[in-house]
């Protein structure tokens, strides 16, 4: 068969397997998105107020913790498997809690990833706001806290748009969803290892379906992305 | 302030420099080599790869022809799946029944059994499921039964790839008259790893569950896990490793004389016996067995078994 022919031929049946609403598809999106949303809302938990925390104290050395933090954006997935994988395993200090190989594991090692580019677009977000929006809350008479909560509701937008982003990350990485994860059938698998091993495996309709899926995602969450900072720029 | 942008930036230049020469020297290095070298593209299963086995051998090779040997590994589904995409001149693979599949649907020439050795079913040492002493399907039957009633305590994990481990697998289920696809979807006791089996065998050892594995991979993985053989040496758990052609009717680009080449290595006097001691200075006892003089016994007669091609192999199949 013609090389083209067969790409032309398995996205036709990607497509089909899509709108058929194929039950191993079905399951394994909603298991990929139901991961990477519960990391992404424990990371904004814990990034939000540490970014804020950064952004609002000065503290020597704080060009340093931000220069580290953004250093982290690009850490490699593998890295963090590895290291959660040493932490989580069975001879390792949390092997009790028997987190390795469970979509509980993959949420943890999927925060710690996504955490330091959560944390430098917050401050990011902060420092967009301009000191007058502060210095106008001042005079009018807020206290130190209300000022601050002012400028976090200016920056909401372009919060929001970190958040997305470390989901799109969380949702893209393979790294950690297949050390930590482990791939296993009906438990772990998710959109990316599904990927990697259905490709291997020589099922490349269902590579596509999935990939077509994976990048429908990530176009809804870069549109949103851009809703966002859309509204907050006009 | 000014003077640490300064050393950043200073820092960051010379790191791209570096980066840049050592590009340059890496593509310099290759188009060197890619002038005059033959490549031969083996295709394989890991078991031969992870032992170092196929290493070695390409080492050797290396030195007798003026040939680039490029492995890649992956289960035999997969490793056959490249073959078929034209992604391979040659493949080493161990599941009998897709080998003979892949030779009559065109893709492959003949067969040659090189080595074999057997399939073990390993678990923890306090064997909760109780199969010592039982045979393969016996024990495969029990730990389905003792995993569903006790999903926490018995766990199977199954490399779920296709490969020629999860092909005997699969034999193995139907020898023991269950259906595998209700096995499959019998409960959490059954764990499809869909990795290799190295991952798999590490996964086990973590989950401290069974699993079905090869003698040589498992000697290979031996000191990083808790994992013992449990079911040695039954009929049913003998692996046989075959080397096939990829046919230059199919892709003309092939390099059927090089791979014709390499099967000869693999079944000469010297190939034989690099697999006859492979693994007794390294384990302190041999992975595999040669398939030379055990023809009969593995099942491989015949043109199958243990002998060099003939020198008109190649022109032969495109003919």
């Amino acid at each position: 068969m013609n090389p083209l022919d067969e790409i032309a031929a398995g996205l036709v049946r990607a497509v089909e397997l899509i709108l058929a609403l194929d039950p191993a598809v079905v399951e394994i999106t909603a298991r990929s998105l139901a991961i990477a949303i519960t990391s992404t809302a424990i990371a904004a938990i814990l990034t939000v107020p540490i970014g804020g925390l950064i952004h609002f104290h000065n503290f020597r050395g704080k060009r340093a913790v931000v220069n580290l933090i953004q250093t982290l954006y690009s850490l490699p997935t593998v890295t963090v498997g590895l290291v959660v994988f040493l932490l989580l395993s069975r001879s390792g200090p949390l092997g009790d809690l028997r987190l390795l190989f469970t979509p509980g594991g993959m949420v943890i090692g999927q925060t710690i990833l996504i955490s330091p580019i959560m944390i430098g677009l917050t401050i990011a977000a902060l420092s967009g706001v301009g000191t007058q929006v502060r210095d106008t809350a001042i005079s009018l008479g807020a206290s130190r806290f209300q000022a601050i909560f002012t400028i976090m509701a200016d920056a909401r937008a372009a919060m929001m748009a970190a958040v997305l982003l470390g989901f799109g990350r969380a949702l893209s990485e393979v790294g950690v969803a297949m050390m930590i994860g482990g791939n296993i059938r009906g438990y772990t698998r998710v959109l990316t290892t599904a990927i990697a091993l259905e490709t291997s495996r020589g099922d490349i309709e269902f590579s596509m379906a999935l990939g077509i899926i994976l990048i429908s995602i990530s176009l809804v969450v870069n549109l949103l992305i851009n809703r966002v900072q859309g509204n907050w720029w006009s | 302030m000014i003077i640490m942008k300064g050393i950043y930036r200073g820092i960051t230049g010379l790191a791209l420099i570096l980066a840049l020469l050592c590009t340059a020297a890496a593509a310099d290095d290759e188009a060197e080599e890619g002038q005059d070298e033959e490549v031969l593209r083996i295709s394989t299963t890991t078991s031969l790869y992870d032992t170092g086995l196929l290493d070695e051998m390409e080492e050797i090779f290396e030195g007798m022809y003026d040939v680039d040997v490029r492995t890649v590994s992956g289960g035999t589904g997969i490793a056959i799946e490249r073959a078929e995409k034209g992604d391979a001149d040659l493949i080493l693979v161990h599941d009998v029944v897709r080998e003979r599949k892949f030779i009559e649907e065109g893709y492959g020439l003949s067969r040659t059994c090189f080595a074999y050795n057997y399939f073990i079913i390993v678990g923890p040492e306090d064997d909760p499921a109780g199969i010592t002493g039982m045979n393969a399907s016996d024990a495969m039957k029990t730990i389905m039964e003792e995993g569903m009633e006790n999903p926490d305590l018995v766990k199977f994990v199954s490399r779920g790839d296709d490969s020629g481990t999860h092909a005997r697998e699969k034999l193995l289920w139907d020898r023991a008259g269950l259906n595998y696809t209700e096995v499959a979807a019998s409960g959490t006791w059954y764990v499809e790893a869909g990795q290799g089996m190295g991952p798999t065998l590490l996964m086990t050892d973590e989950l401290e569950g069974y699993t079905l594995c090869d003698t040589s991979t498992f000697a290979a993985f031996r000191s990083q896990l808790d994992l013992v053989p449990l079911i040695e040496s039954d009929e049913f758990l003998l692996n046989v490793y075959a080397a096939i052609p990829v046919s230059p009717a199919v892709y003309p680009d092939t390099n059927c004389e090089m791979a014709k080449n390499f099967v000869n290595y693999l079944v000469s006097d010297e190939g034989q016996d690099l697999i006859e001691v492979y693994g007794t200075e390294t384990i302190g006892k041999p992975l595999f067995n040669p398939a030379r003089g055990n023809c009969e016994q593995i099942g491989c007669v015949g043109d199958e078994c243990a002998a060099p091609l003939p020198e008109d192999y190649c022109s032969l199949a495109e003919a």
